[in-house]
Parts: structure tokens; sequence; C-alpha cells
């Protein structure tokens, strides 16, 4: 028997959150002003969490590292969020949007949390016109939706490419008014540094003022955890400098058990790297492959003409080029999956045809659609005999009026323009499906202790959708956890304020000073950079797209030993007692250490491969699909929950059962 | 190509600062600033110095963290861009580059590049959002259309990311383009009609409280804003500014 | 109301509005100078009417005189603290890259126009008051010609008039726009109305300096 109890309510699938809420215990208004949450992170889970818990009456206290919530990393989401309106009438449904997030994340997510996401998600759209999110709008004044990521209907809302920003100024208004009513305490540039758990329950944490370098101790109920993904742990991804994995793993180590390390989304349409000096990648969106054609040159010699500058892609004709996802996946082509087109590019460009001087780089081309466009327009302006370049120039415009600012991003990065050459694009770290373990009710296995968006692993499975992500992070802290919290709260109201002077809130600071001047005089002759990069490397090579036991066995190793270096190597100058930003990277790096090791142990544990986890030792070995990837219902159709032993590589592996009682598993097919 | 880096070192807010003079060699045009601020920095930890402490986050332009006056502009001699969007090849070999934190007596520095923004912050506080709860249960979304073009202006004034740049470049450290972007937007919606009145006016009390200066209409902030926000935003405010003074006691 | 002077808003509403009054003044002035040109007898008798109306000299003089006064207390009083929010300098600023060196620098304009005023005033307005109230000399409706081109026989002075105008019309070329904008005015007719000020800022002061010059080149025969 797990110790696992994932407490899914009784009853069919449509009623089980209904039914739960009517049952749930509440804390009544008076009681409410008693009790204090902290939430940790300020992004689009944690900012309307926190808002929505002091508009319930909590006092909240919230943290986040940046000089304002509303810089959280939500902010840099472009396309879209989903919600099944049906505003297009094309027959979408809360039941069609669980089973195409079900389905996406390749069938390794929990039925009852996936279908009570389809249901808030309604909501979200609601609840975000009120707050003056200027969602895009038709000619009608009402709001228009684009498909996104191959689904079949119309679901995703979008504000321009900025999605991410507006819900997330959206959720930072509405945390603004609380902080203005006095019940949000806002901490900027804060940083916490552990959980205090007292009796078994998560009262507090310890976090250090990045500012001046205290460190503080702050008591509460309830502690949530809304600090995001783990996609920094390959150091270049499409985070943020400052995402990190360090509140999450801090709980981990504290008891909260840590799921499928290994379901990491390798977005496919990111521009590529173009040096050892990299410090992050750059994403665009998904959207772009709507119209775009990806392809590499279909001759060696074209390559290597095009990397020495020999040769320009746009000298290649239709017969020297290879749309390898138009040839490999007729049905869906250039729209099959995220994980499925990355790893194509990557099975190109580890046969030698990529397109750049590194070699890590595939064309995404608009010339067709530009053609396309340009000749619909003109026909549109009645003008039968335009010239070529005249209906180049049309279908230019129509791209720029839908993908004008990414065009234009691009050509500030990368120096070109891509209405005339082809962009580059190359496969980078985007998303982590897993993280920390969570019940229905989005509590971890430490009582008290809550984890919401992209820090918990529920709803995504082993692959993501696009505009899947805001949706869940915006359905948890509004409409989630303020519901299921008041269950656990309800306990609490004649608890009282919780001391901050006790054995553990004195032992939990110890540890984490104790930490820090271990840095401050650990006089080694590395940078912390220098290591990220080097765990980036075997994380990207060894547990990355493509992953097999010989690696990942490798990986643990080099990862254990890089950890040990570190320990000795790492030099971190200046002083704790002021603004120190290589502090705070050394103590981010240090759970990165840890982490990474956990996420190729896990990698290695799952011998097969489903969505974003590509296990090489199981793929179709025959017919039509042969050489794609193999799930294994049958022997691991289960959440990993990871608990921690005191080392990445005794951790204690426990399993969640998945019961599919209302999605028949089917092995997926882009063919 | 080889630089001179003339940078802004601050050891904290009472402290006096000064310029200091640094080289780094072998920086590639394809680098973005910040990257190259990362080559100094590794340079200066491998040499035992402190780093030039700098926001920086997203990287993408969009967080509106990273903050340099760069050679007497603010975000760089480069336009519609945030500093981690400036890429070297703007700069030539040998070129000597200024680096100075955004100056503002609202925007107190923190250390070396830093400054303190809490004042943009305040502003929010003061009335910058709508006084719904965030129950869900408000009316479904489709039920006030908006006309497009309303919708569109609303989306370019809420584009601001809330860099400061614009504080940075006035002549008069003054913080009406931001003030304006975030009035216009809730102006332009329906929404935004109930409280419109209050939010204009606690907003620039808190704006004039914070001891920004006011706007003369050099035009500076929109030609330095990332997101091209435009002066129109600032006619709006005041629009709405003196709408609500002449309705309200 | 008292609240709103006290913002920075309502400030430089104020100033824009003083601005609106002052730019309708100036075009009220320079009209009537421009009969000096035409006709002498018209200029004689539009001045005399001016300068002897009661509603003029005692109900719209010393509205004029609070406008202008009140204009350049703000305005300086705006410059002070605008200064003040920006207590540490650049050491480097290219501030020409954003913005026009005239709308960084009405401070300067506004410093020349006032000390033309003051020579303005000594010129005209101090020895016709004095002719009016202190000494108290009789009426004379045709006296005003002959001493408007008298005082422009100095080639000295004729090119300080000029050259104080060119600070006016940089003065006019910023101001009049801002106005607008500060006032809310800001449209698809703003194109059209910077146009319209570029025009009026070239213009009037071109003209005044038109005025004195001619007045230099045609000195009075009798």
């Amino acid at each position: 028997m797990s110790k696992l109890d994932a407490k899914i309510p009784e009853g069919p699938l449509k009623d089980k959150w209904n039914s739960y809420k009517d049952k749930i215990d509440l804390v009544n208004p008076a009681n409410k002003r008693l009790i204090d949450v902290i939430v940790v992170g300020t992004g689009l889970a944690g900012g309307s969490a926190a808002a929505t818990l002091a508009e319930l009456g909590y006092n909240v206290k919230a943290f986040c590292y940046q000089d304002s919530p509303r810089r959280a990393h939500s902010i840099a989401a472009q396309g879209g969020i989903n919600a099944a309106k049906n505003y297009q009438g094309d027959g979408d449904s809360f039941y069609r949007l669980f089973y195409d997030t079900v389905k996406g994340g390749d069938y390794r997510s929990r039925e009852a949390n996936v279908y009570r996401l389809a249901e808030v998600s309604t909501n979200i759209i609601d609840q975000c016109v009120a707050q003056g999110v200027p969602f895009a709008r038709d000619y009608g004044g009402l709001l228009d939706n684009r498909s996104f990521g191959g689904v079949l209907v119309s679901r995703t809302f979008y504000a321009k490419g900025q999605t991410g920003q507006q819900l997330l100024l959206g959720a930072y208004s509405a945390m603004n008014r609380q902080i203005a009513r006095g019940k949000i305490e806002m901490h900027n540039r804060h940083e916490m540094l552990d959980v205090v758990v007292v009796d078994g329950k998560a009262r507090g944490i310890i976090a250090r003022n990045l500012v001046t370098g205290e460190i503080e101790r702050h008591s509460a109920h309830a502690v949530v955890i809304a600090s995001g993904g783990y996609g920094n742990v390959y150091f270049l991804s499409t985070n943020a400098m400052g995402s990190n994995a360090t509140a999450a793993w801090k709980i981990h180590k504290k008891g909260a058990f840590f799921a499928n390390p290994c379901y990491t989304q390798i977005h496919p349409t990111c521009i590529p790297r173009s040096g050892d000096y990299q410090s992050k990648l750059t994403l665009m969106s998904e959207s772009l492959r709507n119209d775009g054609r990806i392809w590499v040159p279909k001759n060696m010699g074209d390559v290597q003409a095009i990397r020495d500058g020999k040769k320009k892609p746009t000298d290649l004709t239709e017969e020297e080029r290879d749309y390898y996802l138009e040839r490999r996946y007729p049905a869906f082509g250039n729209l099959v999956p995220r994980d499925v087109a990355s790893r194509a590019a990557k099975e190109r460009c580890d046969a030698g045809y990529g397109v750049n001087k590194t070699g890590e780089a595939v064309y995404l081309d608009f010339k067709s659609a530009i053609q396309r466009y340009g000749k619909e327009q003109a026909k549109l302006l009645h003008m039968p005999d335009a010239s070529p370049e005249k209906i180049t120039e049309l279908g230019e415009k129509v791209v720029e009026a839908k993908y004008g600012n990414l065009f234009q991003m691009y050509e500030k990065i990368v120096d070109d323009n891509p209405y005339k050459t082809p962009m580059m694009i190359y496969p980078a770290t985007h998303y982590t499906m897993g993280g920390v373990w969570v019940d229905y009710n989005l509590m971890t296995t430490i009582p008290g202790c809550y984890a919401i968006g992209e820090a918990n692993f529920s709803d995504h499975g082993a692959n993501r959708l696009g505009a899947s992500a805001l949706m869940q992070g915006l359905a948890d802290g509004y409409f989630v956890l303020p519901y299921t919290i008041g269950d656990y709260l309800s306990h609490d109201i004649r608890t009282g304020k919780i001391p901050t002077n006790t054995p553990e809130f004195e032992q939990a600071e110890r540890e984490v000073k104790e930490k820090i001047e271990f840095f401050m005089n650990n006089k080694g002759t590395k940078s912390v950079d220098h290591f990220h990069r080097r765990l980036g490397k075997i994380m990207w090579n060894k547990v990355g797209m493509s992953r097999n036991e010989k690696g990942l066995k490798e990986a643990i190793r080099e990862i254990k030993a890089l950890r040990e270096e570190f320990y000795k190597e790492v030099s971190v100058p200046g002083s704790d007692q002021e603004m120190n930003q290589e502090l705070e990277k050394a103590g981010r790096v240090a759970d990165f250490l840890e982490l990474g090791e956990l996420f190729a142990k896990d990698a290695l544990d799952r011998n097969e491969s489903c969505g974003g986890h590509f296990r090489e030792e199981s793929v179709e070995l025959a017919g039509e699909q042969k050489g794609e990837a193999l799930r294994d219902d049958k022997n691991y159709a289960y959440v990993s929950a990871w608990e921690y032993k005191g080392e990445p590589s005794e951790a204690v592996l426990h399993k969640e059962e998945l019961k599919y009682e209302n999605i028949e598993l089917k092995q997926r097919s882009y063919k | 190509m080889n630089l001179t880096l003339k940078i802004w070192r601050q050891k904290g807010s009472n402290v006096k600062g000064k310029l200091v003079a640094y080289n780094v060699a072998d920086i590639s045009e394809h680098m973005s600033f910040l990257e190259m601020m990362d080559v100094l920095n590794e340079q200066l930890v491998n040499s035992g110095e402190e780093p030039v402490a700098f926001d920086h986050d997203c990287r993408e332009g969009i967080c509106g963290s990273c903050s340099m006056y760069i050679n007497g502009r603010a975000h760089g001699p480069d336009g519609g861009i945030t500093t981690c969007q400036l890429h070297m090849r703007t700069f030539k070999d040998g070129d000597t580059i200024i680096v100075e934190p955004w100056r503002a007596k609202a925007f107190p520095v923190v250390k070396d590049l830093v400054v303190d923004r809490s004042a943009f912050d305040r502003i929010q506080q003061a009335g910058g959002y709508i006084s719904v709860n965030t129950s869900g249960n408000t009316q479904d979304a489709n039920a006030i259309p908006i006309p497009k073009l309303n919708a569109d202006l609303a989306m370019d004034a809420a584009t601001c990311i809330g860099c400061g740049a614009c504080v940075a470049a006035c002549k008069n450290a003054s913080a009406s383009l931001f003030v304006a972007a975030k009035v216009s937007q809730y102006a332009l919606l329906p929404q935004g009609q109930v409280e419109a009145n209050d939010r204009v006016i606690n907003m620039v009390d808190q704006m004039d409280a914070e001891g920004f200066g006011s706007c003369t209409n050099t035009g500076a902030c929109s030609a330095e804003c990332p997101k091209d926000i435009s002066l129109e935003n600032i006619a709006r405010m005041n629009r709405e500014y003196m709408r609500a003074k002449a309705v309200t006691k | 109301m008292a609240n709103s002077t006290f913002t920075t808003i309502g400030r430089k509403v104020l100033m824009a509005l003083s601005g609106f009054f002052l730019m309708f003044f100036l075009l009220q002035h320079l009209t009537i100078n421009m009969l000096s040109v035409i006709s002498p007898d018209m200029f004689n008798s539009v001045s005399h009417f001016f300068g002897y109306n009661p509603v003029i000299q005692f109900a719209l003089q010393p509205v004029l005189i609070f406008a202008v006064v009140f204009h350049f207390i703000m305005g300086f009083y705006l410059e002070l603290k605008n200064n003040k929010a920006r207590e540490v300098k650049y050491a480097a600023n290219s501030a020409s890259e954003n913005s026009s060196w005239i709308s960084r620098n009405m401070v300067y304009s506004g410093l020349v126009i006032l000390a033309f005023l003051a020579l303005h005033f000594a010129d005209f307005w101090i020895p016709e008051m004095e002719y009016k109230y202190v000494a108290a000399e009789a009426q004379d409706a045709t006296r005003y010609h002959h001493e408007l081109v008298e005082k422009f026989q100095s080639p000295v002075k004729v090119g300080l008039y000029a050259l104080s105008f060119v600070f006016l019309a940089l003065h006019l070329l910023h101001g009049f726009q801002s106005a607008f904008q500060t006032v809310g005015f800001n449209n698809k007719y703003t194109p059209l109305l910077k146009k319209l000020g570029n025009i009026y800022g070239v213009a009037i002061p071109a003209l005044f300096i038109l005025i004195a010059v001619y007045h230099y080149l045609n000195p009075l025969t009798h």
C-alpha cells in the first residue's frame, strides 16, 4: 500500500468537483482574520492565489525574488490561454478540453484534476475580462479565439503575443488592491530558503532579504509554494535567469514528494544558441508553425555550403529541401505536438543536417505562406495581374499583421530578416510538467504545505499542450486552492498566531545561515555559472530530448561528481550582509545539482517513452509507426513520487497508480 | 571586439558611487549586452572581485527588470528594445561604453546598477486595478461587447512593462507615461468606468508623492519606451484627470 | 481646486491655459502692430482706444500682467521642482537622441523672453504709464505712430528685438503644441495642429521682426 493518498472524491467525473465543494469545511469570515497564509512566488498561480486568499479574508504574506510581483516569468508566455467557452460554436466542451489535455499529456495525468481544470477554465476568462484584461476582440466587440497546438477546436483566448503578460498584470492588479487594503503583506526581493515544519505541519518559512542580506522568520498556518518550474536545471532554457527550484526543492527535502521530474517539455521553436556565452534561449510562439514550414537541406553538400556561407537557404530549390515533418507525419505535418516536433529536429541535426555553425538549427520557412496569402490578397483586392513582387509584398503584410512582433524580436536577436530568409530554430527547454506531488487538494505530502502552478506536477501528464500552462496556473490560484485550503485551515481557527521563537524556527534559520556562511567562506576558484553551465551540458546531452540507460547512468555519476566539485571549488565574492547576486545563484545551483540527479534517476526508472520523456529503448519496432515513441501502459501508468532520504541517489519511489475510467488509453499517432 | 566599460559602482543606497573603468576582450557581436556584462562579471569573480549588480530576469524584453542607461540612452542606443535585447553589434571595436543606473529621486540606487522601483508598485496600489472580487462569478466575458478599436488601444497601453525607461529618459524624471498607460487601459474599457475618477486622482496624487517630476511634453519617454507607448496616453490621462477634478469635490 | 493646483497635472494645465491666453494676446498685439506698417492713422486711433478704454486698461491689462507673471513664476517653479526629481545627474546623457533641444530648454527661451519684456516695458509701457498717470499729460490721439518709429532707430535695439523674437519662436514652436497636449488634445488632428503650431511659431515672431526692421529702414522724415 502506497503512502500516497490522492484524495480524489467519489462519484462520477462530472460531479466530483461540485459535490466536493459542497461538502468541504469552510472557515467563517471572522475566523479567516485569525489565519495567516504564506504564498511564495507571484506568477499567475501565486499572484492569483494571494489575491484571492486575501479577498476571502485571510492574512496573506507574499514573497517574490524579483523587485516587483509583476515581473514573475508567467509574463513571458506569448500565445494564449485555453478555455472551454465554445464561443466559436465549434463543438468545444468541458469533456473535449479534458480529453485533449489527457491525450496531449500522453495519458500520464490524473483524470479528476484535469476535468476540474477544464470546468474552471471558463471562469478564468470571465474573471480576467472583469479585471480589465484586454483580450483580443473581433469587429463585433466579442472575444476572439485562435487555434493552437493542433487541437480540433478554437479555444485559445489571447492578447496579441503577450497573453501571459496581460494575465499576470491582471493578477498583479488584484494583488495591488489587496496590498492597498493591507490584506497582503508583500515582500519583494525576498527569497525563501527553507520551510519550517512544526509538529508535522508547515508553519512558516525562512527567507533572505535580498537587499540587506538579513535572514527572516515568517510564520503562517499554511505555506503555498508557487515558485514555478525547474527548467533552468539545463542552464539554457526559455525560463528567466532567476527562475529556480529552490523553494520546491527545500520542501522536498523536508518531506514533500517530488513527482515525475523527468517530464520536461522541450519546445521546438526557439532561437538557436549562437555561442558558448549564451545565457538563455528565446522562445518563438508555437503559433508560427501554423504558417511556417520546417526543413533542412536534403544533401550534405548544401548543408556544408550554407554553414560556410557559400550558399543561402533561398538558393535551394524545392527538390533540394527536406520538409521532414511533412515527410514523416503527413497527417499533421508541421502541426505535430511539441515533443514530436522537437525530437524530429534533433534527429535531423544529429544526422548532421543542422544549418548553422553549431549544427543545431533547422529552418522555419514562411515563403509558402507569404505566397499563399499574397495571392489571396491579390484576389480580394481585384488585382488579377499582380506581379510576383506585388504578391510577395501583399503576403508579407499579412504575415506581419499576424506575427509582426515575433519577426521583429527574431530580427533584433539574429540580425537577419525572416521575411526574406527562413528563420532558424532549434528546440529548447521550456516547461517542466513534473514537480511537487500534490493530492486533489493541491496539498503536498507535508500537511499545510501546498504547491500550485508549474511548481506542482498535477495536470499536464508527460507533455503539456500549448496555452494550457496559463490556464492551470490561474485555475489553481483563483478557483481551486482558495476552496481546498479552507478545508485544512478550518481546523486551525483556534490555533492563534504561530510563534517564530520556537526551536523549529531556530533550527531552520541556523541551517540556512550555515549554508550561507559555507558559501561565503569557501574560497574556491570557479564561479557559480561555471558549474551551472557544466550541469546544463550534462543534462542536455544525456537527459535531454532523447535518453538511454547508459547515458542516464553516466549522468547520475557525473552530476554527483560535479556536485562534490562544486562544494569544493565554488567561489562567492562579496558579503552576505548586502545584495549579493552570486550568493543567490550559488544557493539555487546547489539545489539544481541535487534535482538534476533525481531527474536522471527518474528518467532511468521510467523505461518507456511518453510525452516529453523519450527512451531510446522504448520505440515501435515495426509497422507504420516504426521508430516512434512507445508508451508502456502495463508497467508505467503511474506517477513517480520520490521521497527524499538524504541524497538524491537514495530517494525512495512511491507509485500513484493512474486509473482511467472515462478515457480509453491509446497510442498517439500523427502519421 | 575589445571594449572599455565605465560602469557606475555604488556599494549601497547611502554610500557615494563612482564610475569605474573595466576592459573586456573578445566580445562577440552576437552577444546581447547583458551577456557581455556576464563576461565581465565572470572575469571579476575569477579575480576575486565583486561582480557588478544589475537587475535582469527574462532576457527577452518582457519582464521589465533590466534597466541600464547606456551611453546616455535608456536601454542603450537602439530604439524599441530593452537592455537585454540590445546586441553588441551596435558597438564597434575599441568603443568606450558608459553604463549608469536609472537616475531619479524616486528610484534610489540599491547597489551598482540596481535601483528601487517600488514607487511604481505604490502608484498601482493607489488605484491601478478594477475592484472586482476574484470569485469568477462575475458576468460572462462576452456580456459586454467592447469595440475592437478600444480593445486594441487598451492593449497598446497595457503592454507597458514597468521598466522605468520613461522616467530615466525624461529630463524631469516624470512618470507620466507609466501612469498614463495604466489610466488609459482602464479608461478605454467599460469595466474601468465605475472607478475612473477616483483612480486617476489617486494615482496622480501618488505619482506626485513619490517625487517624480512633471511632464513637459518633450516626448523623450515615448521615444525611449521599449514598447512604444504613445504620448496620446498622457493626453488621455490629463483629460481624465481634469474631468475627474471637475465632477468630484 | 486648491488641490489640483498642487498636483503636477494641475500645474501644467494652468501653464497651458496661461500659455493659450498669451498666445492669443500675441496675435492681437501683432495685428495692431501690423497697422503701424499698413496705416499709421489707423494704428494711432486703435492705440488710442486701447490706451484709454477703462475696460482694457483696468480689467484686461491687469489680467494680462497677471498671466505673464503667473506663466513665468509657475514655469520657474516647475523647472526647479523638476530639477529636484533627479538629484544625481547622468555622466553621459544623449538627450538629443530622443527629444528636441527646444522642448528641453523652455526655461532658457523663457528667460530671454523675460529679459526682453524688461526692455520692452522700459521702452513702451513705463513711458506710457508716466505719460498718462504720473505726468498726467493731455490725451493726444496722434502720438503713437511716431513714438513707435522713434524707438526703432537704433540698430542695436532692432538687433536685440530680433534676437528676442528668435527665442520667442523657439518657445512657441514647442509651447503651442505642448499646451494642446497638456489639456488633453491629442487625436487624429494632432499632426495638423502641429503644422499650425509651426506656422504660428514662425510667423508671429517673423512678422514682429519685420515690423521692427521696417521702421528702422523707414525713419520718419518730418
